[in-house]
């Protein structure tokens, strides 16, 4: 008798899951990734990294299968994806360019390079432009500080950076 | 894997390298700058020149020189060269073979390379990262294997003890004293963590000693765990170091493969097993028992020490945590003994310090010091002053936990005690060189403002103490601020310092008390005089400005 509820519950969850898994192929390779972890509630930022690696940023949809597949309350999972800077709850533009704020890079100028881009593109960082074409981000320190300033383009960190290098590269990604 | 094993793969490493290596930085710095096409177009030159058998090309960790990079250094001849392009490729190689070459080299007699003094970076920038058999050629895991059959832990921790090691990761906690606090206390399951959440901006040396030299990590967490006495470790790496992951994942991969890690680690009942948990950006995880919560799966916020995690750690079993650079120290300190490292540094800071030299110096890089050596020394010489018309004005330690340090300071030794008196700290080993352009109240306002960011806000004194310090910074450099202002700052940094919870909280104020002490004409002259009296509103009003 006792186990009846339960049993209801967990048929509940499956059943959303699997409402989920049929309309997106990368529910089911996230599903596969949380299983590597055994279900385990420690594993949750591990689960949220992949989650967003697969879909580019987390929504409502993709928390909701997480907390319904580690069984973990949902306001869990969400206090946890907001606490870190890394998550994303928005999407994010095409191209990224990540302006690198650490102490180095700072007294190198990478306060002018940033300006220089917010004026150009018209957004603040943190925003991504209105043809979702770019993300403009700020980080605390790559660690790439004997060669500041340096941005991340698109994942590829680059070295020596002035207003006008940065330009020229954001330039690149605009639309003819 | 028994000794004999070991020496095997040693003996076959040596015997199959080559005459001539050329060494490719593959570190972060000069992968930006396509080190992974220099290498291979020095791959395509060594074979089309017919060189294969007598020249090796290997990838190798960071070279330290960073502001030059990419760099390529060729052995035995001591050339290295800076700023190498993939189509220098074919010149070094007729370099090698005596052709006089135009090529841009770095002076290795300078004194960037000499004043430095290597343990932790002994291997680094020589050992390929990603082959564990060119770690062990090095005498790798052998500290382990003598910790594992001939030492029993409470000699380990003897010798750490002895040897004098302290926390690198900023605090300068005794190591020995940590360990065997673990040892004694009693439980079934214990846990050992790295803290690789190099979060201070302006540091990069746990990154570099990852990705350069991941199996002294590894090999000196091993080393803890059989100490201590526990079985399973986390390394707690940012997710901003994406190199540095991937080449801790190679290394744990081969030394489970040969049997380094697992069970029955050279045929002794020591089991062990190291698991990567990646962080997700938040700088307040560096602090321990924030950290412990990320590793489980929670919001990063520190909670109230006692108990120390020593005690009651991770899901509550005791745990032992250390930095990066604390780790990559112990097998030097099994191998060499406590004595040959006791004898290094100054009195109460044993050993070396590795330092993230960055910002207004011509020398910028990752650099190796005994303890003690004074900040002249690694400011002038092997930073080798301030780039052409400027002078240098502060040194920055310790990030936004520390302080800056005036030029007319620079003669203090680098020990944990000399830079605490300073009112900055140690830190992890970032030191950030500001010239006379930059302000130092806006320097403040930079760390403050990381901070606001960063505070994870579970304490009030660190969530809105650090909001009303920036807004008064702010108001200051905006030319708003008086006196009054300026006193309320100093309050309230006083109050943020003595109340909040956890170390962020507790060192928010630093960059500001530090710049106030040393910088104090800058703030004074950004004041506007007061329109009211000294009671603020409501009080006579003072004498009109002049």
């Amino acid at each position: 008798m006792i186990a009846a509820p339960a049993a209801r519950k967990r048929s509940s969850a499956a059943e959303r899951v699997a409402q989920q898994i049929g309309a997106d192929k990368r529910f089911k390779i996230l599903e596969a990734h949380i299983k590597k972890f055994q279900l385990r509630h420690d594993a949750l930022i591990e689960v949220l990294h992949k989650a967003q690696e697969l879909f580019g940023f987390l929504d409502d949809n993709v928390l909701h299968f997480v907390s319904d597949m580690l069984r973990l309350p949902s306001s869990r999972v969400y206090g946890v994806a907001t606490f870190y800077h890394y998550f994303k709850l928005k999407p994010q533009g095409l191209h990224t360019c990540v302006v690198c704020l650490g102490t180095a890079c700072y007294v190198k100028g990478a306060s002018k390079v940033l300006e220089t881009i917010e004026a150009h593109t018209g957004i603040a960082a943190g925003e991504t432009t209105a043809d979702k074409r770019l993300s403009l981000l700020t980080a605390r320190c790559i660690g790439a500080c004997g060669i500041a300033p340096s941005v991340v383009y698109d994942g590829v960190v680059t070295p020596r950076q002035t207003a006008e290098s940065a330009l020229e590269r954001i330039k690149l990604w605009e639309v003819p | 894997m028994t000794f004999a094993d070991l020496e095997q793969i040693k003996e076959r490493e040596l015997a199959g390298q080559k005459k001539i290596v050329l060494r490719c930085c593959m570190a972060a710095g000069c992968m930006s700058s396509d080190a992974k096409g220099i290498k291979e177009a020095l791959e395509a030159a060594v074979a089309s020149a017919g060189l294969q058998d007598s020249v090796e090309v290997r990838g190798v960790g960071c070279m330290r020189l960073c502001c030059e990079g990419p760099l390529v250094q060729a052995d035995p001849q001591d050339a290295l060269y800076v700023r190498v392009t993939p189509g220098n490729a074919p010149d070094i190689i007729e370099a090698l073979k005596g052709a006089k070459s135009s090529l841009a080299r770095a002076d290795t007699k300078s004194a960037f390379f000499t004043k430095q003094v290597s343990i932790v970076l002994a291997n680094t920038g020589i050992t390929d990262p990603e082959r564990i058999e060119s770690y062990i050629a090095l005498d790798g895991y052998r500290a382990l294997h003598e910790a594992l059959t001939e030492l029993p832990p409470s000699e380990v921790i003897e010798r750490v003890t002895r040897s004098g090691l302290r926390g690198r990761g900023g605090a300068g906690f005794p190591t020995g004293l940590k360990w065997s606090t673990v040892a004694k206390t009693p439980g079934d399951r214990k846990y050992i963590i790295c803290n690789a959440d190099e979060g201070d901006p302006g540091a990069f040396m746990d990154r570099s000693v990852l990705e350069s030299d991941p199996h002294a990590v590894l090999e000196g967490m091993a080393i803890g765990a059989y100490a201590v006495g526990a079985t399973q470790a986390f390394i707690y790496v940012r997710a901003e170091y994406p190199l540095a992951i991937s080449r801790l994942q190679v290394a744990i991969r081969q030394a489970k493969r040969v049997g380094l890690l697992g069970s029955g680690i050279f045929e002794s009942p020591f089991n062990f097993n190291i698991d990567i948990r990646i962080g997700a950006g938040a700088f307040v995880c560096g602090e321990e028992t924030a950290l412990m919560a990320s590793v489980e799966g929670r919001r990063g916020t520190p909670s109230p020490r006692p108990p120390f995690p020593a005690q009651s750690g991770l899901w509550g079993c005791p745990t032992l945590i250390n930095n990066v650079e604390t780790f990559a120290n112990i097998p030097a300190i099994i191998r060499r003994g406590a004595d040959w490292f006791a004898g290094i540094g100054t009195e109460k800071s044993k050993g070396t310090k590795v330092f993230a030299l960055a910002g207004k110096v011509r020398n910028t890089g990752l650099i190796e010091v005994p303890m003690g050596t004074p900040l002249r020394t690694i400011v002038e010489e092997i930073g080798n002053g301030a780039p052409e018309g400027g002078s240098i004005k502060a040194v920055q330690t310790g990030g936004p936990s520390g302080g800056c340090i005036p030029d007319e300071h620079l003669d203090t030794p680098v020990d944990y005690e000399s830079l605490t008196k300073l009112g900055s700290i140690m830190g992890s080993g970032g030191m950030i060189v500001m010239d006379d352009k930059t302000s130092m109240v806006d320097v403040a306002r930079f760390f403050m403002e990381f901070c606001v960011d960063e505070s994870c806000g579970k304490c009030v004194p660190c969530r809105t103490g650090t909001v009303q310090m920036l807004r008064l910074l702010g108001k200051i450099l905006a030319k708003q601020a008086t006196a009054r202002d300026l006193a309320k700052l100093e309050e309230l940094a006083d109050m943020v310092r003595h109340t909040s919870l956890c170390g962020l909280g507790q060192t928010a104020p630093n960059p500001v008390l530090s710049t106030l002490r040393f910088f104090r004409g800058e703030y004074e002259e950004l004041l506007q005089p007061d329109v009211y009296g000294p009671g603020g509103p409501g009080t006579a009003a003072a004498p009109p400005a002049a």
